[in-house]
């Protein structure tokens, strides 16, 4: 068995992203892409720590935590961008909002 | 060393069911219970890789967190008709080729450059004797200080941002 190498955690973490961008370009319900961006910057953070861990750097892991912070202000202006939809809207499908669509 | 190998696979098996059955399922509780375990993965991967600090702000803060947010939002939107409906749009065929078309490529290079990834290592700062969160915290604390302050400002721009979005009369 092959040891663990930065490579294979890299390797991981291109697989979340692409759940994660398939997700956002293919589903239709609006809490699922949140949840799937959710996913991609989680992948991020997966790389982040792979070469903090490699470099033996601490520059890494604070660059994952301000990554975190930017997924808690994404979610929670996400939601109530989704609140607000809902409440006008009644529909929490991606494509059913076309009001800019000409 | 082979614990290490065999805890990776359980863990990068259950990041990427996880992944994928969140994106798949009808039910967004039942996405929202297999995101939480996608996000106990990477956090488990988080320890392996000795970031013990980021592990327990990854369940502390994601899964006890955002993912409590969103099952309250989710128990706030009335989901029972999207459910009914179709789950996927129309250029679903168009995204998949697209995805599998920059996976081949990442996964093309990083077959090719696995090599170049044995990149420098052991600095000073491994020897110092503290601990991650110290590390952390003294970097944060220091070098990083003016980000961190623009990261409180960024999120008191997010609350007040989400409760105007909620409220239905300012």
């Amino acid at each position: 068995m092959h040891p663990i190498t930065t490579a294979h955690y890299l390797g991981l973490s291109a697989a979340l992203l692409l759940i994660g961008t398939v997700g956002v370009l293919t589903r239709r319900n609006i809490v699922i892409i949140l949840m799937s961006i959710e996913l991609i910057l989680n992948a991020v953070n997966l790389n982040l720590i792979a070469f903090s861990k490699a470099l033996q750097s601490v520059n890494g892991q604070i660059f994952a935590i301000f990554v975190i912070t930017d997924a808690v202000a994404e979610a929670a202006v996400g939601l109530g961008i989704l609140i607000a939809l809902f409440r006008n809207k009644e529909t929490v499908l991606a494509d059913e909002i076309d009001l800019l669509k000409w | 060393m082979l614990m290490d190998t065999i805890l990776f696979y359980l863990f990068a098996a259950l990041v990427l069911g996880g992944g994928i059955l969140t994106i798949t399922r009808r039910n967004a509780v039942h996405s929202a219970i297999f995101l939480i375990l996608s996000l106990l993965g990477v956090a488990g991967l988080y320890l392996l890789q000795s970031a013990e600090f980021l592990f327990a702000v990854q369940i502390v803060l994601y899964v006890g967190g955002i993912m409590v947010l969103f099952l309250f939002v989710i128990m706030l939107v009335n989901l029972d008709q999207a459910a009914k409906e179709k789950q996927f749009n129309r250029q679903w065929t168009v995204a998949l080729a697209c995805a599998g078309l920059v996976g081949a490529e990442i996964f093309y290079f990083l077959a090719k450059g696995a090599g170049a990834f044995q990149l420098a290592k052991g600095t000073a700062e491994a020897n110092t004797g503290m601990g991650n969160t110290e590390r952390l915290a003294d970097a944060l604390f220091s070098q990083y200080l003016l980000p961190f302050e623009i990261a409180s400002l960024l999120l008191l721009v997010a609350v007040v941002g989400s409760v105007v979005m909620a409220k239905k009369r300012i």
